[in-house]
């Protein structure tokens, strides 16, 4: 193990990092695009079940099929790397639009008149209230979102593209000494997931300084 | 009749809910148990029906106590109706209804039939049989948590805060027609609220327990007005105590007669029966309407009208028999100072001032004061 | 790229046989019914008990946060490997046990938490109410508890079946048949130029992930008919009649709108 780690350290560094970007980025895309079609169902009540209707719909797509099917409207090529964010993208849209609506809709209505007749307008309360109150809602979700991706862009092996799902394959087409590699893929996944969950948390807290006052109450 | 025989609760972390309570709830009667949140009142009901399990004492329900009774049969054979009904959301109002008598294996058909009775008497129209309790509104959904509880025909029945989570004008119609119910029912019901207003509308008996579970009163309505154990009690029963326990005397007081019109009479006619510059207006079948101020009249034409538009509506009606509160009240309210008292049809009798009422009030102090007051009757 | 795909899914060589697509779907099938029957057996009864009881919910959350972050791909290799050596001789289950293995580890936590959050989310008021009426706590459990946990129940049943149907398709690459099987095979024969084995694979590429996908919605359709006709319409806001209606709750309009969907914590994650 230690041998192949030493032997291969340039290797595993490049899929790690590889596999981070892969799960991260389109969790940013996600919400950025998430954000404007949240707060549209959250206004809007007959926007809400179309919105995350089509969401779900998108759910029950496997991930395997968006990969390779992808090219097909994209016109990307099959094997392109883009295809994976953009797969990857499109579930976490899927899930953040709830998300962030139901986020934005748990914010208590007495909060808003009261921003409201203090004089803010639409997009200041937006910014300076609705936002910063749903964050811990959202943010939830993005955990969810970012641990999921996580596994899945092991998958994107099938179409070409190398991340630590990588070592799993390699594994398997040795012979002799197929653990290693396996191994390897799986515990940096774990490690990967609890690290960006944890960075998650960490930043929800230091976003949200009130919640701390909250819990000690 | 339910008695607490120094019952206590103590949880585990050391609280003591309920403190060698002693306690008699008698057949057929309204027992309330009123205090501030803490004082126990809560798990002394839910220890009746055994959701809650003494630490000690006994609680002993028609000579039997209640730790002998296996909890499923106990509570079958007891009515229970809580705050927010807790009515089944997957069930109709029927189905919800029929539940008791459902568990007790009862007749389907016959369950159902009486369930629809006891919905009408709860003031629910028959076609709200059908419906689900999503589809009703918080007093309806509590008229059929009521009808739930009497489905099986329990002799006891035991409320926590039944109306309180309902606003204060639907609050004050179930109150009126849970005591028109329990007038048909003669049910023994222990009833809990931290409302004494409520407490002392309701109860034949009120007990007034303490944090930590004391009992610190245990009497009817008019003399814990009258006559607070302690401090704590004058200062959780409250201020106007003097005008509220009014509320249970009654006492004749002589009537005068008072002149009136009708509405659409002549302004001629109003100032020639007039006593002062206020005339009486009522209707056809005698009904006071409202005051009519003369001198309110621009120009005083004399073919100008009575116009029931322009009534003064200030005062309360007393009706006859009434309490005295209600009596006084007409007279303070009354814009000539002459409170109106009517039969209880609705027509005038005459009208009562101030005075004479305060007049009469302090003669049955005298009286009181000699003999016994207690006088009793709801407001 | 579309022509390719019509063509392979519309040629009806392409469906019969050993390794056809009708194979193919039936093994899927197969595979994912018995991940989905399994860990219906295990989690359902298991969720019943720590929702009801309130003992060992801090197991559920675990199992739900713990799972999330499982790497099934490499999971399902590592099994692979560490079973097969075991079985020698004409028999499948170096394949099936790995994979049923990885999809029940899967099944498991949506429909234990979804469970256990179903039972949760029944009103305190209403389960004191059942018991102040005198019934056991079975009866509470069957006649009250169950049916208002009914619609959590079936979309954490929902959500574990969509994530095995789309998982199953990765057995492939461990040599199990199923709806993965011309996907990989396809994969395989790249790189895909204008040739007409190239379009041939493309076409079987595509047909592939078209079935997948709609096996996965066909199963959850089903399913979301199933739940809507058994679920009670006092819950789903569905009243008989239309003039019956008075302003129904918010919380039956939600429900109406199919949001009881979403578990507190038990969110759907997204399909492998």
């Amino acid at each position: 193990m230690i041998d192949y780690w030493s032997s291969n350290q340039a290797e595993i560094w490049r899929l790690l990092w590889s596999h981070a970007w892969l799960s991260v980025v389109p969790v940013i895309i996600g919400l950025v695009i998430a954000l404007p079609l949240g707060w549209v169902a959250a206004r809007h009540r007959w926007a809400y079940p179309p919105l995350v209707g089509i969401a779900g719909l998108l759910y029950t797509i496997p991930s395997l099929a968006l990969f390779v099917a992808l090219p097909g409207i994209l016109h990307t090529r099959i094997l392109d790397v883009t295809n994976v964010v953009v797969a990857l993208t499109v579930y976490a849209v899927a899930l953040l639009v709830r998300v962030v609506s139901d986020g934005l809709t748990s914010v208590s209505a007495d909060t808003l008149q009261a921003a409201t007749a203090m004089g803010y307008r639409p997009a200041g309360r937006f910014f300076a209230v609705e936002l910063p109150l749903a964050v811990p809602v959202i943010a939830a979700g993005v955990r969810v979102a970012t641990v999921s991706n996580v596994s899945l862009v092991a998958v994107a092996t099938f179409v070409g593209t190398a991340q630590l799902g990588t070592l799993f394959t390699e594994g398997l087409s040795r012979t002799v000494n197929q653990l290693p590699p396996i191994l390897t893929g799986i515990l940096l996944s774990l490690v990967l997931a609890l690290v960006l969950d944890l960075l998650i948390q960490l930043a929800t807290r230091l976003a949200t300084p009130w919640r701390r006052a909250e819990v000690r109450r | 009749m339910i008695r607490f025989d120094a019952v206590t609760k103590r949880y585990p972390d050391g609280t003591v809910a309920v403190d060698e309570l002693d306690l008699e709830a008698p057949s057929g009667r309204i027992t309330v148990l009123v205090g501030p949140s803490g004082c126990g009142k809560t798990t002394s009901l839910r220890m009746i029906n055994r959701m809650i399990d003494p630490t000690s004492g006994t609680i002993w329900l028609d000579g039997r106590a209640t730790a002998d009774v296996p909890p499923a049969t106990l509570r079958r054979g007891i009515g229970y109706v809580i705050q927010h009904a807790g009515l089944f959301p997957h069930r109709t109002v029927l189905d919800n209804v029929t539940t008791v008598p459902g568990l007790l294996g009862h007749d389907r058909r016959t369950a159902r039939t009486r369930a629809m009775e006891l919905l009408e008497r709860v003031g629910l129209e028959p076609r709200m049989a059908s419906r689900y309790p999503a589809q009703l509104s918080g007093g309806q959904q509590q008229r059929v948590g009521v009808a739930r509880a009497l489905a099986a025909d329990p002799p006891v029945m035991l409320m926590d805060e039944p109306f309180s989570a309902v606003d204060p004008v639907v609050r004050e119609q179930l109150q009126n027609e849970f005591l028109r119910l329990q007038q048909d029912l003669h049910k023994t019901i222990v009833f809990v609220t931290h409302d004494i207003d409520e407490a002392i509308k309701l109860g034949d008996q009120v007990a007034v327990l303490a944090v930590g579970g004391h009992l610190a009163q245990l009497a009817a309505p008019a003399e814990l007005l009258s006559r607070p154990a302690s401090t704590f009690v004058a200062g959780f029963v409250g201020r106007d105590r003097g005008y509220r326990a009014l509320g249970f005397t009654t006492g004749e007081v002589a009537l005068q007669d008072e002149p009136t019109v009708r509405v659409g009479a002549d302004v001629g006619d109003a100032r020639r029966v007039a006593r002062d510059e206020w005339v009486l207006v009522v209707d056809e079948g005698g009904a006071p309407q409202g005051w009519w101020l003369l001198s309110g009249d621009p120009g005083g034409r004399a073919d100008h009208t009575v116009e029931a538009a322009r009534l003064n509506l200030g005062g309360t009606l007393a009706t006859a028999g009434g309490s005295l509160r209600s009596v006084l009240d007409a007279a303070l309210s009354s814009p000539s100072g002459r409170g109106v008292v009517v039969d209880d049809d609705g027509r005038l009798l005459g009208t009562v001032t101030a005075a004479a009422v305060i007049d009469r009030i302090e003669a049955l102090a005298r009286d009181g004061r000699s003999g016994d007051t207690a006088a009793a009757g709801r407001p | 790229m579309i022509g390719d795909w019509w063509s392979y899914l519309t040629d009806p060589d392409n469906w019969d046989g050993r390794n056809g697509l009708w194979a193919n779907i039936v093994e899927h099938v197969t595979y994912s019914g018995i991940a989905v029957g399994v860990a219906l057996l295990i989690a359902f009864p298991l969720g019943l008990w720590i929702g009801h009881t309130g003992r060992g919910a801090t197991l559920v959350v675990g199992t739900v946060n713990a799972s999330r972050a499982l790497p099934t791909f490499g999971l399902m290799v590592l099994l692979f490997i560490l079973i097969s050596p075991h079985f020698t001789g004409k028999t499948d289950l170096p394949y099936i046990l790995p994979v049923e293995i990885v999809l029940l580890l899967l099944a498991v936590p949506p429909i234990l938490s979804n469970t256990y959050a179903g039972l949760q989310s029944v009103d305190p008021a209403v389960r004191d109410a059942a018991r102040g009426m005198g019934m056991t706590g079975g009866q509470v459990l069957r006649q009250v508890e169950l049916p208002n946990a009914y619609p959590l129940i079936m979309s954490g049943l929902r959500s574990a079946a969509l994530q095995v149907i789309a998982t199953a398709t990765v057995g492939a690459y461990i040599g199990l048949g199923g709806l993965g099987a011309p996907i990989y095979d396809a994969t395989q024969q790249g790189p895909f130029q204008d040739t007409e084995s190239s379009h041939l694979a493309t076409g079987e590429l595509l047909t592939g992930a078209f079935l997948v996908a709609a096996l996965a919605l066909l199963i959850d359709l089903v399913l979301a008919t199933i739940q809507r006709y058994t679920t009670s319409r006092g819950i789903t806001g569905r009243y008989r009649s239309s003039s019956d209606l008075v302003a129904p709750s918010e919380v039956a309009v939600r429900a109406a709108e199919g949001r009881t969907d979403l578990a507190p914590g038990g969110q759907q994650v997204a399909a492998l």
